[in-house]
């Protein structure tokens, strides 16, 4: 399974993501600078945390006008498997591939914190190889993470079982609904604030996030998407 | 030529936390009577249009497709012709 990192002015988590595919999976991964919008040839696409275009205008909306932004749409609309980790999850809210907006944490708070999640949805690509209702701990390290969505919104996402994480012990940034992650409605593309990339060695403290990238090869293969 | 002066807010439906915190301030700074503060951005463009209504039309759409964020914000403009 051929996984692509496309790597905008300003990602900075691209190099963990490529370096988390290859420890955890053993898969050929490649970073793709921002200027290329062909990517066919992969299987997955990973969008990295960081501070693409320095989080000018608002986070993620310069991003979903580059090049690149054509390829991650054609992988998502083929039902390609999509994953966008903080930054990247950003610039899904404002490319339109996930539904609602990201606001400055409740309390204005760079927060870089170990958070715990429940694993809300274990029958996506991605958490297949979770528990419905798991426990997991997973690294955050956000401004903007205060996920926004009108109340006909939510009910849809409710309804459509596309919450996939939820903060537990505590709301680290004011999101509505306590969520830390959602899927769209297909569940082929997911956007999350807490970096699974870093949860992967004892010694990061948690490796709870190695199964996010074990689920998506294991669907991978499943749906012959390891060509 | 035109310059559009942009402004755009959070709607009125989303909580402003930078607000309320400079609030917060004015209020220990002794101005009990400020209500609500709400922070916003204005944006400066020069366009070159041949007459107001294309500038407008111009302007409302780059509003909508990226100056602003219609999910959280909301938007006003004033047009202005320059030489």
């Amino acid at each position: 399974m051929r996984f692509a990192v496309p790597v905008f002015p300003g990602s900075n988590c691209d190099m963990d993501c490529v370096h988390a595919i290859e420890d955890v999976l053993g898969e050929p991964v490649s970073p793709v600078w921002h200027q290329e919008s062909d990517l066919s040839r992969y299987d997955a696409v990973i969008l990295p945390g960081g501070f693409s275009y320095g989080d000018y205008l608002r986070s993620g909306a310069l991003a979903q006008f580059s090049p690149v932004m054509q390829g991650v749409r054609e992988a998502a609309v083929s039902g390609k498997l999509v994953i966008g980790i903080c930054n990247g999850f950003q610039i899904l809210l404002e490319c339109g591939l996930l539904p609602g907006a990201m606001l400055k944490n409740r309390d204005l708070k760079f927060r870089c914190e170990i958070q715990t999640l429940c694993v809300e949805n274990a029958k996506t690509p991605f958490t297949r190889t979770y528990e419905d209702g798991e426990r997991i701990r997973i690294p955050i390290a956000h401004q903007e993470g205060n996920y926004y969505c009108d109340q006909e919104t939510l009910s849809g996402l409710k309804a459509n079982g596309q919450i996939v994480f939820r903060y537990v012990d505590e709301n680290p940034n004011g999101s509505v609904d306590r969520i830390a992650g959602i899927c769209n409605r297909e569940g082929n593309v997911l956007g999350m604030m807490p970096h699974p990339e870093r949860a992967i060695h004892e010694w990061m403290g948690t490796e709870d996030g190695r199964r996010l990238f074990e689920s998506m090869l294991q669907y991978g293969r499943r749906n012959g998407g390891a060509a | 030529m035109f310059k559009a002066l942009i402004f755009v807010t959070l709607r009125e439906s989303v909580l402003d936390p930078q607000g309320v915190a400079v609030k917060n301030s004015l209020h220990s700074l002794g101005y009990q009577e400020v209500q609500e503060v709400r922070i916003g951005k204005q944006l400066e463009v020069l366009i070159s249009c041949e007459n107001r209504s294309e500038a407008e039309q111009r302007v409302r759409e780059i509003c909508e497709k990226i100056l602003s964020n219609p999910v959280m914000e909301d938007y006003t403009f004033k047009l202005e012709e320059v030489a």
